[in-house]
């Protein structure tokens, strides 16, 4: 069974706001039909004020798929349409303490059936352009849709071009296999030929600093060094993606940075600061947390912590 | 009420006597069979043992004709790289749409290595068509593999009178038969079938052991080669005590197979029959007439398995589902998908498999938790009217969510 967190089984054993809202004048339905989760979201809206006054779910689908919707309505409960606009699906994952990374397309059809009544309400009509596909990178939570878009858009030829573009198969490793037969397809379908051996010309390849062993306790001059080695090296993967990262602040063993450009909000957000914080752990030797600094006020008193 | 186990497909409770007869293999007779010593001098009798139990159980001639091996994942690959590497002029399998992953999967890798895989579909009662399958038997099929029972929905093929088939036309025939070994009367002997796969953990032997039935005189060759072990047909030294247990298992399912016939299959027959007539809107998939004894399927339109299995689960109840949720794949079961169960139905099918161990009471239970269950559930979704308390009139009209 799925390591679902409390939050979760909290949402779904006692859903908050189920049912339809009566005179609701802003409904989104989405839905997909390949895992068979469906939504229907139905707000009230005043129109003077255009806060979200009500908020309502019916959903056919998972223990996660309930959970998401539910904690979506009281997320956006009192908020004005335009805010309510701006909660990412991160927002919902992180609302019930995260979710396994082959349900976070649950926390992405909460936001999209947010898109499509808030479309509903101003007369629009919603058009999904997210197309998804099968999970191949359980690591990063990266789906088959991506990587074939990334290999046609990057002319990407080897198993570790893909995964400096997509992260895909950056960590465990095992949905290798998995991604060298995308490539085949994708290369045959342009003609060309996939050859394992063949050498990654397409990306500069970065140092990456060596795994150290690190005998003696550094310093916190020393280990925030290396931590910005470690950001450093990270960098063009994340530029890849059109964003990037920057250390804030390390107080004991928290990490805290700022992801910015296209990380700040994406879906994968979660899934790239636990990459960072695995990468850092393996060069610094010793347990980090990295944290989004916009938590920070919530976590620790930084005045106080400081200069612990 | 203790925790009621029902997901007995999915894998079984050692029994007790199984345990018991497996302890000295680890802490006494631990000597490797090939050795001379005290140590090892009971083991070659008790692994002969067990493999006479084997033996009865499926109704095979020899003993000889049993293979142990790790799985039934290992008998399956084993029987079909032993098929197209004996016959490397044969170019194309005969399997179903509804086999289960060891063999489809396999299937799949063969057929991008350049294979011809013949995959025969089922009816909406998950029953295949003879006469399509006797047109695809030819001199360039390698190897038939058809399960001798489905792993979600108990169905039963009629995999005797298959292999008959495949025989005529010179074709080799093997059967997954994890499921059915053990549940249902066998008698290897009396048929065509040439391979036969069985894994220890479905019938209350541990994991990590299982068996492939190679009829003699039947062209093979071995997966692993290396020692002597199983006469050269599987290298690797023998896993002696779940060896030992898995024929202990066998005789004592030998021994219960006309309570699993009669008593396992009452309890099924009334949980399902209770189900259907308690909660509206739902049904059983499968071949009705032709079923394992201990298994049923049952469909609950308009809700989804794996948050059923969440509030099953809550109850002390564990069962099993064939919704996408819950095998982490996105895609609802093949098994369903291949009978063709509309998908508001498909993602709500629960699995509920028996054993010996179970109790009427126990069925009473589910009984009674079940309509609650099935009920908060529809309350929540987009196809249940709320107020009238059935499906909103023209469910997939009157909400069509925008679909990727």
């Amino acid at each position: 069974m799925w390591d679902y967190s409390d939050k979760v089984k909290e949402h779904f054993f006692t859903p908050k706001n189920a049912g339809a809202v009566v005179d609701a004048n802003a409904i989104g339905e989405v839905g997909s039909i390949s895992c068979g989760d469906a939504l229907r979201l139905t707000l009230k809206v005043n129109p003077e004020t255009e806060i979200i006054e009500e908020s309502g779910f019916q959903t056919f689908g998972c223990g996660s798929a309930i959970a998401s919707s539910s904690v979506l309505t009281e997320i956006i409960k009192g908020m004005t349409i335009d805010e309510a606009l701006k909660v990412t699906n991160q927002d919902i994952a992180n609302e019930l303490d995260g979710l396994p990374p082959e349900k976070m397309h649950c926390s992405v059809m909460g936001r999209e059936a947010l898109q499509a009544a808030v479309a509903n309400y101003r007369g629009a009509v919603w058009k999904d352009d997210h197309e998804e596909g099968a999970l191949i990178c359980k690591c990063f939570a990266i789906d088959a849709v991506m990587i074939e878009e990334m290999i046609w858009a990057n002319k990407l030829r080897t198993v570790e071009d893909v995964t400096n573009f997509t992260k895909a198969g950056g960590g465990c490793a095992a949905c290798h296999e998995d991604i060298e037969a995308i490539l085949e397809k994708v290369l045959a379908e342009k003609g060309e030929k996939f050859d394992a051996t063949a050498s990654t010309a397409t990306v500069e390849k970065v140092e990456t600093p060596a795994i150290a062993a690190v005998k003696t306790p550094l310093t916190n001059v020393q280990r925030i060094k290396k931590i910005e080695e470690v950001l450093t090296s990270l960098r063009p993967q994340l530029m890849a993606d059109g964003g990037d990262v920057e250390l804030v602040e390390v107080v004991g063993n928290t990490v805290y940075v700022n992801m910015t450009g296209a990380c700040n909000g994406c879906q994968m957000a979660a899934m790239t600061i636990a990459g960072i914080q695995q990468r850092l752990m393996e060069v610094l030797g010793e347990f980090l947390r990295v944290v989004p600094a916009s938590e920070m006020k919530k976590l620790v008193n930084i005045e106080g912590a400081g200069h612990a | 009420m203790p925790d009621i186990y029902l997901d007995n497909n999915a894998t079984t409770k050692v029994d007790g006597a199984v345990v018991d007869v497996m302890i000295p293999f680890f802490l006494e007779q631990y000597g490797n069979p090939s050795s001379i010593h005290k140590f090892a001098d009971g083991v070659a009798k008790a692994l002969k043992k067990a493999r006479g139990q084997v033996q009865e159980l499926i109704g095979a001639e020899h003993d000889s004709e049993i293979i142990f091996t790790s799985c039934g994942t290992e008998s399956d690959s084993t029987a079909i790289l032993s098929a197209i590497k004996a016959q490397p002029n044969r170019k194309e399998i005969i399997t179903t749409t509804v086999e289960h992953a060891a063999i489809l999967n396999l299937c799949d890798t063969l057929e991008k290595e350049g294979y011809t895989i013949h995959r025969l579909p089922v009816d909406k009662c998950g029953r295949l068509n003879l006469e399509a399958y006797k047109k695809m038997l030819s001199d360039q099929v390698a190897i038939v593999s058809v399960m001798w029972a489905n792993n979600e929905t108990g169905t039963i093929f009629p995999v005797v009178e298959m292999a008959e088939m495949a025989h005529e036309a010179g074709v080799m025939f093997h059967t997954d038969a994890v499921q059915a070994v053990g549940k249902i009367p066998m008698m290897l002997q009396d048929t065509k079938i040439d391979m036969l796969s069985i894994s220890g953990h479905k019938l209350h032997a541990p994991k990590g052991i299982g068996v492939l039935y190679l009829r003699r005189g039947t062209r093979y060759r071995p997966l692993l080669r290396g020692g002597h072990q199983e006469r050269g047909r599987r290298a690797g030294t023998e896993n002696t005590a779940s060896i030992v247990g898995l024929g202990k298992a066998c005789e004592m399912a030998m021994e219960h197979m006309e309570y699993e016939n009669v008593q396992v299959k009452a309890m099924r027959d009334r949980l399902e029959r209770g189900i259907i007539e308690e909660i509206p809107h739902s049904f059983i998939t499968g071949d009705l007439n032709n079923r394992l004894p201990n298994t049923t399927d049952i469909a609950f339109e308009y809700i989804e398995g794996e948050a059923i299995l969440m509030l099953l689960n809550k109850a002390g109840i564990a069962a099993s589902s064939g919704s996408a949720c819950t095998s982490g794949s996105l895609e609802p079961s093949h098994v369903m998908r291949a009978m063709q169960i509309p998908y508001t139905a498909a993602h709500g099918t629960i699995r509920f498999s028996f054993s010996r161990y179970n109790t009427m009471s126990e069925v009473d239970e589910v009984l009674k938790v079940m309509p609650d269950i099935v009920a908060v559930l529809r309350k929540l979704s987009p196809y249940w009217d709320s107020v009238t308390n059935e499906p909103v009139a023209n469910p997939e009209e009157a909400f069509s969510p925008t679909f990727k």
